[in-house]
């Protein structure tokens, strides 16, 4: 993973910010306030209607606020020109809205250009970014129009990032992309912004997507109500309202397990046994869970609930399904669906036994609301990007 | 460098006298190459060259005067209508009678012809700037605003590269036009082809005077058409990238 010159983040602070269209007898925004740190990722989310556009457009000042304040790194964006305000901040619109004149270089320097970058460094940026976003070198003589829609919006992000703004605003970024590619590239996102670490204002209706990409999920409602500002595990577990309820829909339980990756929380043991040894008291010892591996280290079946003296392959049940410590509570779940919840063997990155999953270890990850700081939470709190 | 075409023709003869004179032309037949090309320097560059400069005059003033009110007009837009109607106006006048308006005010010279012909050419201009500046997507433009480019800014390196096919497009209608209308100013200030051609009608027909100059007003306006085609394929390579060129 290349990474770009990482440089700052800001925290960002909306302070009882009011927006009222003229004509309009509701405010579109009324009296919000939330803070992002430094270094997070922002999701507006909510029907349309609820003014998330609007909360984010506020920032770059692209439409200006009624009253109240948006601080970016403590200082009002008042303070500036709208320009120069713009040009300190990345923005990333659905149709990207890249130049059709201009080839991908030229689309990517836009920003640095504006700032008086030479043209050294441009290019260097450029070649960069390009990098950044996984497109060849050579794709950058070509013009948009000769882009795939998941490239140009590639090269969408590339420029919002050129001058390595402290903030970003992404209004439904992957919106106009194909579900296949619209996964493939949040994945590619959240790979980039666990580099880059910029504090992310991303507007999206998608709950599913909110919830893959938030670090904090802002909820509104129609007329700009703040229903709910959390974390997408606490806004699964413990929906603010009625609305938030419906509107994460019925199955937040099960949106909440694909949240946790298998390697985030406490595997039971596994007993590792090798052909000849035997399998007694461990198995006795309680969880009963053993697996016969070969000289390698890498496991060849399952030798659950078996007590004996010396090993026989013959044994051991065959390994028909495993799961990898990347893979979800969601897909462990699933696959114990297909098998009468029996608990399942699990394999690290090496594939090598890393322990196993059961039906109680899920219902206790259920029970627990990841970001709340209890000392019992056996699960790592850091979010991680899904693969 | 606007003077008056050789004196072969002015208020001559319909067959010149002077200089061995062709069985073609006594017989006055379709075209006489050997006229032509006796005349070809002394007659007829002159008044292709006057043509072209006459013509070029109008569309530059005319593009000039289009341009900043469409420039005007895509800020304000409650100036479209007030200059649409104006240059309909102009545009609708038959262009005979617009020379024969003009004269008793400006008199009989190339500021009347001018006017006329740059007259022509503005509604086009306006319309087609307007058109290609009207014509940006709005999500570049809101992209190229929420970067951080100006007004200006977005206007300079945005708006106009894009509106330069639609804005070609228009030049090479006007310039054509213009070339053929600059033909019916000689009704009014003796110059150009249109001089070539009205002297030949006026005292009888004599063939290839008329139709020699005539088919070279065709083909300048071919020849002007196509490097206005050329230079939007060199200004806009991007466009041609975007139909797959």
């Amino acid at each position: 993973m290349p990474v770009a010159a990482t440089g700052t983040a800001a925290p960002l602070e909306f302070r009882d910010v009011t927006k009222s269209f003229p004509g309009m007898e509701t405010p579109a925004l009324d009296h919000l306030s939330f803070e992002v740190p430094a270094g997070e990722v922002c999701v507006l989310v909510g029907p349309s209607g609820c003014g998330k556009t609007t909360a984010m457009r506020l920032v770059n000042r692209m439409i200006d606020m009624t009253s109240g304040d948006i601080l970016i790194d403590g200082k009002s964006i008042k303070g500036s020109q709208p320009a120069d305000l713009r040009r300190a901040i990345g923005y990333v619109i659905q149709h990207v809205g890249l130049f059709p004149h201009k080839n991908i270089l030229d689309n990517i320097t836009v920003v640095p250009k504006l700032l008086g970058w030479d043209r050294k460094r441009c290019a260097e940026r450029a070649e960069e970014l390009l990098e950044l976003i996984s497109l060849p070198q050579e794709m950058g003589s070509r013009y948009p129009s000769q882009l795939s829609g998941g490239q140009r919006q590639r090269v969408g992000v590339a420029r919002a990032l050129a001058a390595d703004p402290p903030l970003m605003l992404m209004d439904e970024p992957f919106g106009a992309i194909d579900p296949i590619n619209r996964d493939r590239l949040q994945n590619e996102f959240l790979r980039l912004q666990q580099a880059i670490k910029k504090t992310v204002v991303f507007v999206t209706h998608d709950i599913d997507e909110a919830i893959k990409m938030g670090d904090r999920i802002a909820i509104l409602r129609e007329g700009g109500d703040l229903v709910q500002f959390d974390t997408p595990d606490r806004i699964l577990a413990e929906p603010a309202d009625d609305f938030v309820a419906r509107f994460v829909g019925a199955d937040r339980g099960l949106k909440r397990l694909a949240l946790t990756k298998l390697d985030e929380i406490d595997l039971e043991n596994a007993t590792v046994v090798r052909e000849g040894e035997s399998v007694g008291l461990e198995a006795a010892n309680g969880t009963g869970n053993v697996v016969l591996v070969d000289n390698d280290g890498r496991p060849v079946g399952d030798l659950r609930g078996h007590q004996m003296s010396a090993v026989r392959a013959a044994d051991a049940r065959p390994l028909e399904r495993t799961l990898r410590s990347t893979d979800s509570l969601r897909d462990a779940l699933s696959m114990m669906m297909t098998d009468s919840l029996r608990p399942l063997l699990v394999l690290d990155a090496e594939g090598r036994v890393a322990g196993y999953v059961s039906i109680d270890l899920i219902n206790d990850a259920l029970r627990r609301v990841r970001g709340d700081n209890h000392s019992d939470s056996g699960i790592n709190l850091e979010k991680t990007a899904a693969t | 460098m606007i003077g008056q075409v050789g004196g072969a023709l002015a208020g001559g003869p319909v067959i010149p006298t002077f200089g061995t004179t062709s069985k073609c032309v006594l017989q006055n037949r379709t075209f006489c190459w050997d006229w032509f090309k006796d005349r070809w320097s002394s007659t007829f560059v002159p008044a292709l060259l006057q043509h072209i400069q006459l013509s070029v005059i109008a569309v530059v003033i005319g593009f000039a005067i289009a341009f900043v009110l469409a420039v005007a007009a895509h800020r304000a837009r409650w100036v479209i209508a007030p200059v649409t109607f104006f240059t309909s106006l102009l545009y609708t006048v038959p262009s005979l009678a617009a020379f024969e308006i003009l004269v008793p005010i400006t008199g009989i010279n190339y500021f009347t012809v001018e006017i006329a012909l740059v007259s022509y050419t503005l509604l086009i201009l306006f319309t087609n700037t307007l058109a290609g500046l009207s014509g940006v997507s709005p999500e570049v433009l809101d992209a190229a605003t929420g970067i951080g480019l100006t007004r200006t800014q977005a206007l300079l390196r945005v708006e106009l590269p894009l509106a330069l096919p639609t804005i070609i497009a228009g030049i090479r209608v006007a310039v054509v036009t213009i070339i053929s209308l600059t033909t019916v100013a000689a009704y009014v200030v003796p110059a150009g082809l249109g001089k070539i051609i009205f002297d030949a009608i006026g005292n009888s027909v004599f063939n290839t005077a008329f139709i020699g100059a005539g088919v070279l007003c065709i083909l300048l306006a071919l020849v002007a058409d196509a490097l206005f085609a050329g230079l939007q394929r060199v200004l806009t390579p991007w466009a041609a990238a975007r139909r797959g060129g």
